[in-house]
């Protein structure tokens, strides 16, 4: 017996691997439609050990130099859950995001705004037993690119998340509510209207700490399973 | 006048916590900026203890913070090296992309608990899970174990293969995709080769080097663009 129980496929959230306004899609992005296939063993499960792999975790951001980082400090807390709303426990989040000024420590990013030798902007969290997480950092600042004329990014902080199988994988972007840049911003634009908003956070009082920082609630959903196994022609047994 | 937070009145919002709009968090690109966070020293080499599959030279050196090459011992089976280039539409190699895989142990059992078949041997020293930026040259490397052969559906045997995710500016979701092996057992019955047009199975089959190494370029798009499934 070696039927698997499948994982969803994409909803209708999912944005298309194509997206002309978002111009580097046109070179990189498959002119074959993607070919179906049945899910088996390899798709359903993924890699356990995440801390033997990635490294213990990493959950504030704003102490891995001397001195803090420039900027609005912040909390970023939610639960990392399937379709069905179920937890996903102990499972990595891999966090990545420009600083304040909306600068990348990397040495292709040659927008004009300072360096911030005290923040990486690099960090990893793993959920509880109830799925949820929680990490410090700092606001990411705007950012312009060079896609069309007078193309800036909206504040995000970028999200990796393996979750439980092959199927589950996800990496996505955080947005922060209020932003004026979503709108017009053709990556988060390839998500249509109104899943777009699944990408924004919101803010909570509760979850902000007097006198110290800001809070922020951003709930994740990978993939969900199906009940019962798929059908898959006949069986032996 | 202060506003106690208890009594304070959500405005109505359309945003990540509305419960009319739960559903699969969309996807959205990794950038061309991800070095820094996400492919760690070693990430690319499942054997050994090299730093493949990082581009620390990409970032100053007191900003490392991903994990350290680490592996726990030498896993059983054949040393194989795999690699190959990353194309777009236009011929160009891709130097930011990021490729993902993984895969089975040589005796044919996934590193996972959802994989709960007792009489398949684990390895405790293979984790089957690996990362690797392109390089420079778009060039993706990893150095691995050859995998056994997994079950597929119904009493199917899969024929050996890493299942791979890339990912890149560009690339608003990841693109998944598998490598086989020119001369790996059963790749005549493979369930999901035979699931791809004939013509076009060869973009996901790994030809052997002179060196002994595996090579297969990845090719987004194009003339023999490499097949890429919606799982």
């Amino acid at each position: 017996m070696s039927d698997v129980i499948p994982y969803a496929r994409e909803d209708a959230g999912s944005p298309p691997s194509l997206f002309p306004d978002y111009g580097s899609t046109v070179a990189r992005s498959p002119r074959e439609p993607l070919i179906r296939v049945p899910q088996t063993l390899t798709e359903v499960t993924g890699p356990s050990g995440w801390d033997q792999l990635m490294g213990p975790a990493l959950a504030d951001l704003t102490t891995q130099h001397k001195s803090p980082p420039l900027g609005q400090r912040i909390i970023v807390t939610g639960r990392v859950l399937d379709e069905a709303g179920r937890p996903v426990p102990y499972t990595v989040m891999e966090i990545w995001q420009a600083n304040a000024a909306g600068r990348y420590i990397h040495s292709k990013d040659n927008w004009d705004a300072p360096l911030d030798p005290h923040f990486t902007g690099a960090g990893r969290v793993v959920t509880d037993a109830e799925g949820r997480y929680r990490f410090i950092t700092i606001r990411p600042g705007a950012y312009p690119w060079g896609n069309h004329k007078n193309a800036w990014r909206p504040a995000h902080i970028h999200l990796s998340l393996l979750g439980p199988a092959f199927a589950t994988r996800l990496v996505t972007q955080l947005y922060f509510p209020d932003d004026p840049l979503i709108e017009i911003d053709p990556i988060a634009n390839a998500v249509p209207m109104p899943y777009r908003q699944r990408m924004v956070c919101r803010f909570d009082i509760g979850v902000t700490e007097p006198n110290w920082a800001l809070g922020y609630v951003f709930d994740v959903v990978l993939k969900g399973r199906n009940q019962t196994p798929f059908e898959e022609g006949q069986h032996d047994h | 006048m202060t506003i106690d937070p208890a009594d304070r009145v959500t405005a109505p919002r359309l945003d990540n916590q509305d419960s009319a709009l739960f559903g699969q968090t969309p996807s959205q690109t990794v950038g061309p900026f991800f070095h820094y966070g996400l492919p760690w020293k070693g990430g690319a080499d499942l054997v050994g203890k090299s730093d493949m599959g990082a581009r620390p030279e990409l970032f100053p050196e007191d900003h490392y913070v991903l994990n350290l090459s680490s592996p726990t011992g030498t896993p059983e089976g054949e040393v194989i090296e795999v690699a190959g280039r990353v194309i777009d539409g236009h011929g160009e190699i891709v130097s930011d992309a990021m490729i993902e895989l993984w895969q089975a142990n040589a005796a044919g059992r996934y590193a996972s608990d959802d994989d709960t078949r007792e009489a398949v041997p684990r390895d405790p020293h293979f984790v089957g899970f690996g990362r690797a930026s392109t390089d420079a040259d778009g060039v993706y490397r990893f150095r691995t174990i050859r995998p056994g052969r997994v079950p597929g559906p119904g009493n199917s045997l899969q024929a050996p293969h890493l299942a791979l995710s890339v990912f890149g500016r560009g690339l608003i979701k990841r693109l998944a995709t598998r490598l086989y092996f020119a001369d790996g057992e059963g790749n005549d019955v493979d369930p999901i080769l035979n699931a791809v047009p004939e013509a076009r199975r060869g973009t996901l089959v790994a030809e052997r080097k002179g060196d002994g190494s595996w090579w297969l370029d990845i090719i987004l798009k194009g003339d023999n663009e490499t097949v890429f499934f919606d799982l």
